[in-house]
């Protein structure tokens, strides 16, 4: 019965994210995509279903396993995850560090610079 | 392996597919392998431009090819690694992918001839093209692919190639503009992804001709209504609906004109594009459940799309909202549902694609002939870019939704489909939305391009620095979207065509029996 144990796990993991990732410092948010994508691993591989210490890989002369084995599927799908939400968090990393250094702040509420607070109103007349 | 006890043609593809059938991975193979090649090509700048625009000129190609293909035969299935369904990746392209993956090759081909005028040494040695030939990878992977996790990977290319094209220069705004635009692009690809690890633990199968199959036969437990509430949230927030789409108007006008062009004319109708596929074929029964809720968030996209373009003075942003305001006529066709609405829902897909891009380009050499993309600071266009001048009011005209130009039809499907389904407020809220499109666009142009040019020294007529400054557009540059919208007129005179194209794709959406039976063989039943 290891499935409501990991469904707990998993949701405590949304709630830190969502919580860090709600705050307007871009610092806490990365943190926040970190244990998102972790927390989306988790439910995964729960959804797969949980089977223990039992490798999917046949023995020696076997066309098909002779037991129950685990799930491969999802770890694959898991993998795949893994590579992108982590190239992602690079990419996001690098770029909030462009941001803090270029705009001087990591508060999102002042970085207006491409919609600047006191941007002229359409012209009204001909 | 003659001496296997398993029989292999239950797991395996055991006949060479036809050669036509090709098409179906042929665009993404083409655009990853030419990517792979610009990336080499790194250092020959001058090379790269002509290469890609001789790539995607292959691509409209092929892409053409797939549509008569599949207009003669049907959707069209090719199995990756010769596993046979649904143990193996499949790629299904039926008639709205082709459309939509065709229509996005033509706008790209055009951004790419565009670009070679516009994109600069530095531009290219920073990866415009490899990204570009990537991002097609994406879009017509995503198009194309019949299976729901390697769509979740398609995006994820082409997101993180249009990060790549946004940051591209590294000015500030556009780094301002990324930040928005990387966070809650991130957001959303992840909660497609939560969706799909649901959709896993109900279905146990990723492939979507499986899932259509599967879909009624599911015991009532299933908790079908959450995990289609969360696709439909994810994809909204992809497509720019109405209360997740902030990130939209804050980073398009940030990075090259090209760029935001190739943005506004592929990135949100990807989106559409798989909002329709969830909807409409995978899970109709809960679209139907939910449809009140899609048509509000359609209703408040198109009107807060165009009540948002009125209330700019730059023209690029201007331009932002009108691409929130065709996203929500979409969406009334998917809240509407049923083959006449989903078919007006794909045609306003491919007159907003070559609509929208050739607007941004056009609005791009507008704004360098200026000097300025404030709307208050430019004028006199029309006396010094008369050619311009005249291109850029046929795509205001067709963007408005007036005839005889592409906007007019679909939008005439979607209303006669609300009437028709009695939903008259939605039929309202979509001719409002043209009629404040209309104002914010006529207005555009009344000031920018008609009146004569503002005197040097009144206020508002400071040089923006992103413009370029005051430049002709070469006719090089002015080509693309002279194509562009010689296509709008010519689908807004000769709509037929299109128009039946689209009712093969949305009957081929809402009864599926024909993508499955692509996928599973002519004895499957969906």
């Amino acid at each position: 019965m290891m499935e409501p144990v990991l469904a707990i796990l998993t949701g405590l993991f949304f709630a830190a994210a969502v919580y860090l990732m709600l705050s307007k410092f871009i610092i806490r948010v990365l943190l926040g995509v970190a244990i998102l994508g972790n927390a989306v691993n988790l439910l995964i591989f729960t959804n797969g279903r949980l089977l223990r210490e039992v490798p999917p890989v046949l023995a020696a002369g076997l066309d098909v396993p002779a037991g129950p084995v685990a799930n491969p599927l999802p770890q694959a799908l898991i993998l795949t995850a893994i590579v992108i939400s982590f190239s992602f968090f690079a990419f996001l990393l690098v770029l909030s560090w462009r941001a803090y250094e270029g705009l001087g702040t990591d508060n999102t509420d002042r970085m207006r610079v491409a919609e600047p607070e006191d941007a002229p109103l359409p012209p009204e007349g001909y | 392996m003659a001496s296997s006890p398993i029989d292999l043609s239950l797991a395996l593809v055991t006949e060479a597919p036809d050669a036509a059938d090709w098409l179906v991975v042929l665009p993404v193979a083409l655009c990853i392998a030419t990517g792979a090649l610009m990336t080499m090509l790194r250092g020959r700048p001058s090379l790269q431009g002509w290469l890609a625009v001789l790539a995607l000129g292959v691509l409209v190609m092929l892409n053409i090819g797939l549509v008569f293909h599949i207009g003669a035969s049907g959707p069209v299935t090719m199995m990756v690694g010769r596993w046979l369904p649904p143990f193996g990746i499949a790629f299904t392209a039926d008639m709205t992918g082709a459309l939509f993956s065709l229509s996005a090759s033509v706008v790209a081909f055009a951004c790419a001839l565009h670009s070679l005028g516009d994109i600069s040494e530095t531009g290219r040695r920073h990866g415009f093209y490899p990204f570009l030939l990537l991002l097609m990878a994406g879009v017509s992977g995503a198009f194309l692919t019949g299976d729901i996790f390697n769509l979740y990977v398609w995006f994820e290319v082409l997101l993180i190639s249009s990060f790549g094209l946004l940051v591209i220069g590294s000015e500030h705004r556009q780094i301002d503009g990324a930040v928005k635009y990387g966070f809650l692009n991130l957001v959303a690809t992840t909660l497609f992804l939560i969706a799909t690890g649901y959709l896993y633990g109900i279905f146990g199968t990723l492939n979507m001709a499986d899932i259509a199959r599967k879909a009624g036969t599911l015991p009532d437990s299933a908790p079908l209504m959450t995990l289609v509430a969360l696709y439909l949230f994810a994809f909204a927030m992809k497509a720019a609906a109405f209360p997740v789409n902030f990130w939209l108007p804050a980073s398009y006008h940030t990075p090259r004109i090209v760029v935001s062009a190739l943005f506004a004319g592929l990135l949100t109708k990807v989106g559409v594009y798989a909002l329709l596929r969830i909807g409409v074929m995978l899970f109709p029964t809960e679209r139907e459940a939910l449809s009140t809720v899609i048509a509000v968030v359609a209703g408040f996209t198109m009107i807060t799309g165009a009540l948002g373009a009125l209330a700019q003075a730059d023209m690029r942003r201007l331009l932002g909202y009108l691409v929130v305001s065709g996203i929500g006529a979409m969406l009334a066709g998917l809240a509407l549902g049923g083959a006449d609405a989903v078919s007006g829902a794909i045609v306003y897909g491919v007159h907003s694609m070559l609509v929208m891009s050739a607007l941004y380009l056009a609005i791009g050499l507008a704004g360098r002939a200026a000097g300025t993309f404030s709307i208050g600071g430019a004028g006199g266009l029309w006396q010094r870019e008369l050619t311009l001048s005249a291109l850029t009011l046929v795509l205001f005209f067709s963007v408005s939704g007036l005839p005889p130009f592409s906007g007019f039809w679909p939008k005439l499907m979607l209303v006669k489909a609300a009437l028709a389904q009695g939903a008259g407020w939605l039929a309202a809220a979509l001719l409002v939305s043209g009629f404040l499109t209309t104002i914010a666009v006529g207005r555009l142009f009344l000031i920018a391009y008609w009146r004569p040019a503002p005197l040097a020294s009144s206020a508002g007529a400071e040089r923006d620095p992103s413009s370029g400054g005051r430049k002709r557009g070469s006719a090089a540059s002015l080509l693309p979207v002279f194509a562009l919208m010689l296509a709008s007129i010519g689908i807004g005179l000769y709509p037929e065509p299109l128009i039946a194209a689209a009712t093969t794709a949305a009957e081929g959406l809402v009864s599926p029996l024909a993508y499955v039976q692509s996928v599973f063989g002519t004895e499957a039943t969906p």
